[in-house]
């Protein structure tokens, strides 16, 4: 691997100082002592702390727009080597696989409770004499979202899956599909920029951009069909929980992703990127891929199965 | 931001640039390595206090000298700075000085994003360390966090603890990804990865661990976070989530995390042996596939922490035997730093004391360690005073010897200047004797039944406990010598060669010291 790099050497480049780091580390240092503070106030009844959290957020934005424009600009004066260029591609791929780690915590948290905890919980397997001695009425039905103790209100219905045959009336089976087109149309679109195609590149992104806006319309529209139609909140005991931890923080990251696509979009607008050089577009692509993937992973086993 | 781009080139040829700015905007590895080893060590006293607190109120039994609830507070906050606050960022310090100069690099390979990583530090820190500071106390449930003390029953303050966490847990993220895109990209031409040196080694596999298990940890305070605020169960049996849960997430985090800081640790002795033993070191291959089978296993084990919770026998025997398993890397590890020494011509400068004491004292913890992998014995063990006593052999003579003796044997080369070989000696014993006065009486309080994070205990355990606070005393202000020894060395003494110590091998000594602000301009070839 070494030797192969050897081309690579001649400018090692390193960036000068930047101020954009420890603006951005403040920020972010403020933005969530802020959002602590309001959180707290939430609880007691207060008002009027969102304020730090707003300037931080602000500082954060600026710093990360800021730094983005500057790479880019490095870039297009040519001073990125191919070195440093392979360096953002390991960024990249490493940061991806820790946003897969962080959710396999919550996948592993849904596996241990449903296969495990909730079991022993309602007096099955080696550790059931759990359940017999707390609530020894608790039978477990997951589909039906009961919980142990009367103080957690059960949902009138949760949203598991219903038969297949039934499917064309469900609405996270068009998310799922709409998902699954929208990695499909950004690859057509990596595909013409790679050929040079512009007007197909900035059509089909465009139409993943679509896309991406759609499934969150969607997704808001079954948080509220299960907050107002099916009484299903982050209140009503572990199948609430999980739900709406796993779908929630799955639908902020597209969210993100959407953002990130848009930026894309506008830039390819502007022209930036050529057919051998365009690994922002190839980041976003990545990152879509992955948030793809995991809506997989939560559809079989949060809505399926 | 044209001034940072027209002035790329410049600053190959010149040095740093002159006052504060120079810290906060700096992107070059040894400011920020320098940065973090400062802060490390900031924090290391700061947590020391806490301990020292925690000591005096054990030195009698009774209530001597604090409330209860604050010696809650002061056992919790005093884990979470030294984890996250002095082990890891030394080691991460370390990283950043020697890794670009180990494998000849001119920096790290993405050297804003590393200012970023430190930077990060110490507001998260502040955060952190401001809880003891409000309304209602600190977290007061152990560093470990188990719910529902730390959701149902926690102070307010725990929301800030809990954003500290994900701060310096992103911080900790960006600072592997880093270290692995310097190893992987960065490298000089010939240098294959079996010729990379062993703290390259440990520290590639060390990020690894960090990026696979920190977001892990940021699931689990974030799942905290929702049950306090949210209204979620996840943690709440009542409402069909399970407190166990918290445990099985927090230690599959928190056993690679143990690893962390001790694998980069691994790699520093395995500098110093060999170079105060004037040979190579005995079997690098097998050291490598010891550290990646340690890295792996550290996967599959995490439930050794949690025996007593109630888990089904299978799982119990399985977490057991998986556990022990992992004596045989080390054990390979202690065998070839030992077979390393055989027939050397040995010197004992103090990073080599600092060595020879990690290889003593770490098996030590490592025996300790087996003895608590063992299910039936373990129920007898836990939560006693001999496991406070293992993790501080591990951590203490183990991770922080290893930093000491970093430190040591890397010193006239960040400073150029030789340090006070007289008072580093005087710095390894008092050191030595005050861990060990403070943490060996410790297995036999815990094996008698003393319980651990308690502010009280029975009369019997009163002569093992005065003589670890008179230990944890000793230890603690030995540390002040160590500044003042560093501070005196950066000041000045006796010029330091290249080469500094005649057996040490590597890119590192082919500079001269101090290291020049940009090390490498053109890469050096490696046969």
């Amino acid at each position: 691997m070494a030797q192969q790099e050897a081309g690579g050497h001649e400018a090692y480049y390193v960036p000068s100082e930047s101020k954009l780091p420890v603006w951005l580390a403040f920020g972010l240092g403020v933005m969530l002592y802020g959002l602590g503070a309001w959180m707290n106030s939430a609880q007691t009844g207060g008002h009027g702390k969102e304020l730090l959290f707003v300037v931080g957020f602000v500082v954060v934005a600026i710093a990360l727009y800021r730094w983005f424009a500057a790479v880019i600009e490095e870039n297009h004066r040519g001073m990125n080597s191919a070195q440093v260029k392979r360096s953002y591609v390991w960024g990249m791929g490493w940061f991806i696989f820790s946003e897969v780690m962080f959710f396999a915590a919550f996948f592993g948290a849904l596996f241990y409770i449903r296969f495990l905890a909730l079991p022993w919980l309602g007096g099955e397997g080696e550790k059931g004499i759990t359940g017999q001695y707390l609530w020894p009425d608790f039978t477990v039905d997951w589909n039906a979202g009961t919980n142990p103790h009367p103080q957690w209100a059960t949902p009138d219905a949760t949203l598991a899956a219903p038969p297949l045959t039934q499917w064309l009336a469900y609405l996270p089976f068009y998310n799922t599909v709409v998902l699954l087109t929208s990695s499909v149309t950004i690859h057509v679109a990596h595909t013409a920029l790679k050929e040079g195609n512009r007007s197909k590149l900035n059509l089909w992104l465009g139409i993943t951009v679509a896309l991406g806006i759609l499934f969150l319309i969607l997704q808001m529209a079954e948080y509220v069909h299960a907050y107002r139609d099916l009484g299903l909140t982050l209140n009503t005991g572990i199948y609430g929980s999980t739900f709406f931890l796993l779908t929630g923080f799955h639908g902020f990251h597209v969210t993100l992703g959407t953002f990130m696509l848009i930026v894309m979009l506008a830039r390819c607008l502007k022209g930036h990127f050529t057919k051998e050089d365009h690994f922002g577009f190839e980041a976003t692509a990545w990152y879509w891929h992955f948030v793809d993937v995991v809506w997989l992973g939560l559809f079989l086993f949060v809505y399926v199965f | 931001m044209s001034a940072v781009i027209d002035a790329h080139h410049d600053d190959h040829h010149h040095g740093p640039a002159k006052g504060i700015t120079r810290w906060l905007y700096t992107t070059n590895h040894k400011d920020i390595g320098s940065m973090y080893l400062w802060f490390s060590f900031i924090m290391f006293l700061a947590g020391g206090v806490m301990a020292l607190v925690i000591r005096a109120e054990l030195f009698q039994p009774g209530q001597s000298f604090v409330e209860p609830h604050f010696f809650n507070q002061m056992t919790t906050m005093h884990g979470l700075v030294m984890v996250f606050g002095a082990i890891m960022p030394a080691f991460v310090g370390l990283a950043n000085w020697m890794l670009p100069m180990m494998v000849g690099a001119p920096d790290m390979a993405l050297p804003r994003m590393n200012n970023l990583s430190f930077w990060i530090l110490p507001f998260a820190s502040l955060m952190l360390i401001s809880t003891l500071f409000m309304e209602g106390g600190g977290p007061d449930f152990g560093w470990t966090m188990y719910a529902p003390l730390s959701t149902t029953y926690a102070p307010d303050s725990v929301t800030f603890m809990i954003f500290a966490i994900h701060l310096l847990g992103a911080s900790s993220i960006m600072g592997a990804i880093n270290i692995i895109a310097t190893i992987l990209n960065m490298r000089a031409p010939g240098m294959t990865l079996m010729k990379m040196p062993m703290f390259v080694w440990t520290w590639l596999i060390t990020a690894y661990l960090l990026i696979a298990v920190m977001p892990v940890l940021a699931g689990a305070v974030t799942m905290m976070l929702f049950d306090i605020h949210f209204g979620t169960s996840c943690f709440d049996a009542a409402g069909g989530g399970d407190p166990v849960l918290f445990q099985h997430i927090f230690w599959f985090f928190g056993h690679p995390e143990v690893y962390i800081m001790i694998l980069p640790a691994f790699g520093i002795v395995s500098h110093v042996i060999p170079a105060f033993s004037r040979k190579r070191l005995f079997g690098y291959d097998s050291m490598v596939y010891a550290t990646s089978s340690i890295a792996f296993l550290s996967f599959i084990v995490w439930a050794h922490h949690m025996f007593t919770v109630g888990m089904p026998l299978a799982g119990q025997l399985f977490f057991m035997y998986a556990t022990m398993l992992i004596a045989v890397p080390t054990g390979v590890k202690v065998f070839n730093w030992i077979s390393t020494m055989w027939q050397g011509s040995m010197t004992f400068e103090t990073p080599m004391l600092f060595a020879l004491a990690f290889v003593f004292l770490f098996t030590v913890g490592g025996f300790s360690g087996v003895m608590l992998a063992i299910a039936p014995a373990d129920y007898q063990y836990h939560d006693t005073y001999f496991v406070v006593a293992h993790f501080h052999y591990v951590l203490v003579s183990g991770a922080l010897f290893s930093i000491f003796c970093a430190v040591y044997y890397w010193l006239p080369k960040w400073t150029g200047f030789m340090y006070s070989e007289a008072l580093g000696k005087l710095h390894f014993w008092l050191s030595f004797i005050g861990v060990n006065l403070a943490f060996f009486p410790m297995h036999f309080s815990g094996l008698a039944g003393m319980p651990r994070r308690i502010p009280d205990y029975a009369l019997q355990f009163a002569n093992f406990n005065a003589w670890s606070t008179v230990g944890a005393f000793v230890f603690g202000l030995s540390q002040l010598l160590f500044l003042y020894l560093v501070i005196k060395c950066i000041r000045g003494g006796q010029k330091a060669t290249a080469g500094v110590w005649d057996g040490a091998e590597g890119l590192e000594w082919t500079v001269p010291s101090p290291a020049p602000y940009h090390t490498f301009s053109t890469p050096p070839v490696v046969k």
